[in-house]
């Protein structure tokens, strides 16, 4: 495995504007010595894919309070696919029932954190990420 | 107790004790990082005159209440923000909500309408129905209220970039209603400076925002004396992670820029300042929340007659709507969270609030189901009905602690309004990121907290044994999003274009201008523009605000 640092960009999908979790998570992915971007709210799909391709990062985590996200990751997944990159890995927290999680990993989504999870829990999830694609 | 007592009690009995068998923390502290003493006695309130600092309730500064008889003359109204799917489920809902008992609406928009956009923009893909309720005309506004008199409820709306437009929608329905506009009783949240600040839903920049707003406080002022003008949020803040402190400190000094603006359009401050309201949010730690909410009351008044000059006591007060913290709700162990919603309304009712929404325990999961709403709201009646709280005025009054920390809280409160003044009011401190960069670091060291055991939460990092996820969850069918843009296809063809081009062209012109745009919006929501149309023509007139500051 190469010693670069770990490149995540943490990005919320749709015009939900509850960004607490996604600044905490990103700053939690930062301590843990990760190279961090967070594109701030209000982002479309295709921002998000752009973003990822410019930045070169190994893991996307978003981010979702607002419902939307069935219909917001799925364009995301598409876009990285159109663009040949699905080696990026996707994550995804928010508010997610349980059904929708299955969903989610259908289209490629690789792990979903609900409301609680300890941060150490997702920096632990991303390092096994990108370990195992490396 | 002289303060001598105290001392020979900490150095004879206390310290002994903690001595052989140390306390459980090495150190009590509230949410605003003050430290909590072991025992409060009348030594740490000495200077405080509890008659007239916080003052008798109906009296300047109303610290211990803003009405004369508080829940003994009328209860609290009990108000669960509730929209979701489609106008007719909304309206659904709410009947059923009025019909349990419930004493107001209050309506949730989707985030498309609170963005000012149609259901048919790309940019609302999902988003429809989600959150709230969709609204792109006046008719889906006719639905949402089908079967509800204007003239019998007070609504609460919360809608902040575009709250001229669903304002306008509401008058506009009152004229269909046959109800005077003077009968009206309600909100329009209105606060686009907390939506800079953590909320997240403007649309234009500052200057031309403050102004919408303002045009709100001044048509009120002459057509609807009874509607509130604006409910000054600090909800939002503590949901994004502030402390109890950082909230009211945050709020009042976006009242003071309000109130500011109001008087710089040349409104007379004792003509608007009255329909100014609050809200904010009732946390977990019992006291600490109590002593905000006295502390908030106290702090306004002064500030509408000290600094303001404020002369009737209707502009002092300090009137305010309080929800139940969402951020507490898990989905670990979700029952738990009946019994946190419990003590969180506690507070406000303890503190004084005028207007209460419960929050229910599938919150971490979904929007309520029917279930856990009521629920909810049958939780506000147990405490209005059964549990007494409601029988005596301010019972905390004259507790040495929620005195003393009632006392701390508005210092702390205080500097950091002097710090937003000092920095040039609050727009430029947003614009430096200062209000933003607070409430990260807060919410920051909160979840460092948590992870380090530090605070303890119920259920998922102490206690944490299995449990069943809740399943009967209020699931918005992905089909409402196609009906709601085809009932909007079907509204663009009805219409008359030719009056919906002119009353859109009219608006641009006075909203290019410095006349009172009120009067144009309600001609555009009645020419049947949507939503989406209207902020568009705004969008091209104003500009639009990109976020502030990212981490």
């Amino acid at each position: 495995m190469s010693k670069k640092k770990i490149r995540v960009l943490i990005a919320k999908p749709g015009l939900d504007g509850h960004d607490r979790g996604a600044k905490v998570v990103a700053r939690a992915l930062r301590d843990a010595g990760m190279e961090v971007i967070y594109t701030g709210i209000r982002q479309t799909p295709e921002m998000i894919v752009q973003s990822a391709l410019q930045e070169d990062v190994d893991v996307i985590g978003l981010s979702c309070l607002s419902g939307a996200h069935l219909e917001l990751f799925d364009d995301v997944m598409q876009g990285l696919r159109d663009r040949n990159m699905d080696s990026v890995n996707v994550i995804a927290g928010g508010i997610i029932p349980e059904d929708d999680i299955l969903e989610l990993q259908k289209i490629g989504v690789k792990a979903v954190f609900g409301p609680g999870t300890p941060t150490a829990e997702i920096v632990d999830a991303v390092e096994k990420l990108v370990k195992g694609t490396d | 107790m002289p303060p001598e007592r105290k001392k020979k009690w900490q150095q004879d009995t206390y310290e002994p004790a903690i001595g052989k068998s140390p306390e459980r923390q090495p150190d009590f502290t509230l949410t605003s990082g003050m430290e909590i003493s072991p025992l409060y006695t009348p030594g740490d309130i000495k200077g405080i005159d509890l008659e007239e600092s916080p003052g008798y309730p109906g009296e300047y500064p109303f610290g211990r209440g803003i009405q004369p008889t508080m829940y003994r003359g009328r209860l609290w109204t009990m108000r669960q923000y509730s929209g979701f799917a489609s106008a007719e489920e909304s309206n659904r809902r709410y009947r059923y909500l009025l019909d349990q008992g419930q004493t107001g609406l209050s309506i949730a928009f989707d985030l498309p309408t609170q963005i000012g956009y149609d259901s048919d923009n790309p940019l609302a893909r999902g988003e429809v129905g989600k959150v709230g309720v969709p609204i792109d005309t006046l008719k889906d506004m006719e639905i949402l209220f089908q079967n509800i008199p204007l003239d019998k409820v007070s609504t609460s709306m919360t809608i902040n970039a575009t709250a001229p437009v669903l304002l306008a929608m509401y008058i506009a329905l009152a004229r269909k209603q046959g109800v005077a506009l003077s009968e009206l009783n309600g909100t329009v949240q209105n606060d686009i400076l907390k939506e800079y600040i953590a909320r997240g839903t403007y649309i234009f920049p500052p200057a031309p925002s403050m102004r919408l707003t303002t045009d709100i406080f001044e048509y009120c002022r002459r057509e609807m004396p009874r509607w509130n003008t604006i409910s000054i949020s600090g909800y939002h803040m503590r949901e994004a992670g502030s402390t109890a402190v950082q909230e009211i400190a945050f709020t009042l000094a976006n009242g003071i820029a309000y109130v500011k603006a109001a008087l710089d359009r040349c409104l007379d401050i004792d003509e608007f300042a009255g329909r100014l309201s609050f809200f904010f949010d009732a946390h977990n730690n019992l006291l600490e929340e109590v002593a905000k909410f006295r502390a908030a009351r106290i702090l306004w008044a002064k500030i509408m007659k000290e600094r303001f000059g404020a002369r009737d006591d209707r502009s002092w007060m300090l009137r305010f709507h309080t929800q139940t913290t969402g951020c507490s709700l898990t989905a670990q162990q979700p029952y738990n969270n009946i019994v946190r919603v419990a003590l969180q309304a506690l507070a406000a009712i303890l503190g004084g609030t005028q207007s209460l929404h419960t929050n229910s325990y599938d919150e971490a999961y979904a929007t309520p189901s029917e279930e856990a709403v009521t629920t909810a709201l049958r939780t506000q009646q147990v405490l209005a009905y059964e549990s007494g709280v409601a029988d005596s005025i301010d019972p905390l009054g004259g507790s040495w602690m929620v005195e003393k920390l009632t006392r701390d809280i508005m210092e702390a409160a205080e500097r950091y309004i002097d710090k937003i003044d000092s920095l040039g009011g609050v727009l430029a401190a947003i614009e430096k990121g200062y209000q933003q960069r607070e409430i990260q670091e807060s919410s920051y060291r909160y979840q460092k907290e948590v992870e380090a055991e530090k605070r303890v939460v119920v259920g998922v990092n102490k206690f944490a044994t299995p449990y069943e996820k809740l399943k009967s969850l209020n699931k918005i069918n992905p089909e409402e999003e196609k009906k709601q843009m085809a009932s909007l296809t079907k509204v663009k063809q009805q219409r008359d274009s030719a009056t919906v081009k002119a009353s859109l062209e009219n608006l641009r012109r006075v909203a290019a201008g410095n006349e009172n745009t009120i009067s144009a919006f309600i001609d555009c929501v009645e020419a049947l523009a949507t939503v989406g149309e209207i902020c568009d023509t705004l969008r091209e007139v104003f500009g639009i605000q990109r976020e502030y500051v990212i981490i």
